[in-house]
């Protein structure tokens, strides 16, 4: 019997294809209170006063908190990083606009927003800047935290100035992309219930229940067990639901004044700011090459935006430690310091920015050589880790570059820019590499077999649309040698053995292996218990008294992780038509081929590839979250200016899945898709965009005017 | 407090609404019918969609009382008899879903595409559901959904 592979249609279709699926603000309770947040309007200062007595006049409202009613909370609202900072109301600080500074709470929703849109907020402002410019001189370094480890800041080999000075060609340049915001289609919620004094269940829109679980314990100073967090399905996330924010304590406290159920959620404007978003980046680039393409230099240094009270780092630069072969490389990370929220991990954090630097430079380089972009990258490939000086535990990177190359019909490509047209429009044709990390961290799960011989197995981790409810279900049949139908995956609850986030492409790999391992240990014990096959478990749990028989495992990753770079790889190729009248830019074709280890599922691995190329027409074309500097907030605050890619702005998105095996990077073989085809797809699509025009755009994104 | 009466999903519904209760929360807050998402609470994101005497409508830009004498179908009065509709199942299969938050509206406004023009053109479909933000986003695989489902209607 063999499940995985098959493109097994989701478990979890008809739930959500009939409204059954239960998103975080579904979940009912009697007595419900619904809370609004009343955020502030300055970047920066203090309130001196929230005056919300004509708010609490009105007919059902429950309370207003304010910085100066709300509970003191008797624990650290903060844990270890990546945990983050947050606001909720234990003191009068504004570190940046649309913090909470007040939560209106009512028996109804209606009342709950009027009441909201009645509380005045008196504040004194101080001087804030919310421009990248204006503290670059002030940027200081600071190491990162990616796949759950700690990353120094600089990382370097030999030296660049020397591989500069050798170059017979030179590309210095910076890059930048701009601000943006996560926006899953699920604005964030919580539902707080408090069952007792000391006892707090909670359901919340979160990619770690064990993460809300910690924060409110910390927060609330109860034992973790007291606090039951669950999360059935979650409608997005992409990172911007990694960490407890603010809304989560203040949903809580809220509940614990009032004496009800309290449910909240973000309204669309609420999460541009206080939930994270990609920071701002300025990348300087410098590239030097011989006359035949090989690289004598790779510097890549990034500066990127974080908040005066809590650090978060855009890994931009850490690819150029990993991807080209060169003798003298370094890769630099600065943070500047802001008035403005705490930004975060957004899909694909650092390679999707990164990228587009990186990518773009090679594509100016290939210029300056006349070399094709996709020769000069074959040139460049690293056989081995280039910092590390370690092998690859798998790397399919050429059969990417050959296969994309194929399917798009590279070869069709002219070098020379607006040299193809088709139908009035410029066509352009542009290329790059993508990468992202092959995560792997601790994981644990349970198999139990029941007497009527179907199987149940348990993992904390989340459904935010990566299929986890149908992959570890093939998984789990696999290695029990059951048909699908007789296995059950359940996930979202903080009682169930502790899954790391759901993020970073992490989960598959870590939750998939824990699941793989644990099931192999329970098939063994049926087998030790007289099991001749899955035919014979009901048997067996029957005979030994009929209680379920169950097992808990854990997987890890161990010292190969010291011994080798582990990377999923692609090559993305982009197709771009440009009216040379409207600088209107579409995107007609992008064709990505990925190698990430062992495929689960084919039909969730495109879908997964597919979004995240969807992801990459959205940054190269659309996504900005414009500040208004004057008043230090972001304008662009809900989905009529904040473009996201929309049905329309799609047209052929074709992944391709390059075979991998992979027999170190963890026991599935698996490494993580949910980021990678975001990877290098702006970049492709702003090298086609040069290849069109003959415009390098190094500012994304690109729109009409940068073309005019 | 005002008295509305609205078909839902083929049954008769009458209750007492505050006039400014939007019809978005009164499916979902009164009826308990949570199938239909709030993404936006703006009209641009298309997660609250639904059939307004079959017309697709974002219902979190209408109020309650707009709906007076009207018949609703959300998407938990899609499926007839226990068996999805062709719609539904064209999502599932085609896999055009993943986190499933702008599943429902996406499958109502399709069923409005395909009621008004079965032939529907592949850009017709994508310029019709340009309303409705996928943000996993599986545009690709939603469009082969439709075209799926209206295949089957042929």
């Amino acid at each position: 019997m063999k499940n995985i592979g098959d493109p097994l249609p989701r478990v979890d279709g008809p739930a959500k294809v009939t409204g059954a699926a239960r998103y975080a603000y579904e979940w009912q309770v009697p007595g419900m209170a619904y809370a609004v947040l009343v955020t502030s309007n300055t970047a920066r200062g203090r309130v001196l006063e929230v005056d919300a007595s004509a708010a609490t006049r009105e007919p059902g409202v429950l309370a207003v908190l304010t910085p100066q009613n709300a509970m003191r909370l008797p624990g650290p609202t903060q844990g270890e990083p990546p945990d983050r900072v947050v606001q909720a109301l234990q003191d009068d600080r504004v570190y940046f606009s649309n913090q909470p500074v007040a939560v209106a709470v009512a028996d109804t929703f209606e009342r709950a927003v009027h009441a909201a849109l009645m509380v005045r907020i008196r504040s004194e402002p101080a001087r804030h800047t919310v421009r990248l410019e204006d503290e670059l001189a002030n940027a200081v370094p600071h190491d990162l935290i990616a796949g759950g480890r700690s990353i120094p800041a600089d990382e370097a080999r030999g030296d660049v100035a020397r591989g500069l000075r050798e170059a017979d060609a030179r590309v210095e340049q910076t890059y930048e992309t701009p601000p943006e915001t996560h926006n899953p289609m699920e604005p964030h919620a919580t539902v707080a219930v408090w069952e007792a004094p000391d006892r707090l269940t909670v359901y919340d829109s979160t990619q770690w229940v064990f993460a809300v679980q910690r924060k409110l314990a910390r927060a609330f100073a109860m034992p973790k067990e007291n606090v039951h967090v669950i999360a059935k399905f979650v409608g997005g996330a992409f990172g911007s639901k990694g960490s407890p924010w603010s809304h989560v304590l203040l949903t809580a406290m809220a509940a614990k004044q009032v004496g009800r159920p309290v449910k909240l959620a973000l309204m669309r404007p609420h999460m541009f700011g206080m939930v994270g978003g990609r920071p701002h980046t300025r990348q300087k680039l410098a590239l030097g090459a011989r006359k035949d393409g090989r690289l004598t230099a790779l510097s890549h240094q990034s500066a990127s935006a974080t908040s005066r009270f809590d650090v978060f780092v855009e890994g931009c630069a850490l690819q150029a430690r990993h991807l080209y072969a060169c003798p003298n490389i370094e890769s630099k990370h600065r943070i500047v310091r802001l008035d403005i929220g705490t930004p975060t991990f957004m899909r694909a954090p650092g390679e999707a920015s990164g990228s587009f630097a990186l990518e773009s430079a090679l594509d100016e380089l290939a210029v300056a050589l006349d070399l094709d972009p996709l020769e000069l990258r074959l040139k460049n490939h690293a056989e081995k880790d280039p910092i590390e000086d370690r092998p690859f535990s798998s790397k399919s990177l050429r059969a990417c570059y050959a296969e994309g190359a194929r399917r798009f019909g590279w070869e069709k490509r002219s070098a020379r820019p607006r040299a193809q047209t088709r139908e009035g429009m410029l066509v352009g044709m542009g290329m790059a590499t993508a990468a992202y990390p092959g995560n792997f961290a601790p994981a644990q799960a349970l198999a139990r077999m029941n007497a009527d011989g179907t199987a149940l197995v348990q993992s904390g981790m989340l459904e935010v649309g990566n299929g986890a409810y149908t992959v570890m279900r093939q998984v789990a049949a696999d290695a029990l040698g059951l048909p699908v139908e007789k296995v059950r995956f359940d996930l979202g609850d903080s009682t169930m053995p502790e899954a790391p986030i759901t993020a970073g492409s992490i989960s598959t790999a870590s939750v998939g292996s824990a699941v793989l391992l644990v099931c192999r240990a329970l098939r063994q014990r049926l087998e030790q218990m007289g099991a001749s096959g899955a035919a014979s478990y009901a048997e067996v749990v029957q005979r030994a008294g009929g209680a379920p028989i169950e097992e808990r495992s854990k997987a890890a990753p161990g010292e190969e992780r010291k011994r080798y770079t582990m990377l999923g790889h692609g090559a993305q190729f982009a197709e771009v038509l440009v009216d040379p009248e409207l600088g209107m830019v579409r995107v007609a074709r992008l064709v990505g081929a990925f190698a990430c280890g062992r495929v689960l599922n084919a039909r969730l691995a495109r879908s997964q590839l597919m979004g995240g190329m969807v992801w990459g027409i959205g940054m190269a074309l659309h996504e900005h979250s414009v500040y208004d500097e004057k008043l230090g907030r972001i304008i662009s605050r809900d989905l009529a200016d904040y473009h996201v890619a929309s049905n329309a702005d799609v047209q052929s998105i074709e992944p391709i899945l390059v075979e991998e095996e992979d027999t170190v990077v963890d026991p599935a073989g698996v490494k993580g898709m949910g980021e990678i085809g975001t990877c290098g797809a702006a970049a492709a699509i702003a090298n086609a965009v040069f290849n069109a025009t003959g415009r390098r755009i190094r500012s994304l994104p690109i729109t009409p005017d940068n073309l005019l | 407090m005002t008295s509305v009466t609205v078909t839902v999903n083929g049954a008769s519904k009458t209750h007492q609404v505050e006039p400014r209760l939007l019809l978005v929360h009164y499916l979902r807050e009164t009826l308990s019918l949570t199938g239909t998402h709030v993404g936006c609470d703006t009209g641009q994101c298309g997660a609250c969609t639904v059939l307004l005497d079959g017309a697709a409508v974002k219902s979190c830009s209408l109020f309650a009382v707009q709906a007076d004498g009207r018949s609703v179908t959300t998407i938990e009065g899609l499926a007839k008899d226990g068996k999805m509709h062709a719609m539904q199942d064209a999502f599932w299969q085609e896999h055009g879903l993943q986190c499933g938050f702008c599943t429902p509206g996406m499958i109502l406004s399709a069923c409005e595409i395909l009621e008004r023009n079965p032939r529907a053109s592949e850009a017709e479909i994508r310029t019709g559901l340009e309303g409705n933000l996928c943000r996993c986003t599986g545009y690709h695989n939603i469009v082969k959904a439709v075209q799926a489902a209206a295949q089957k209607a042929r």
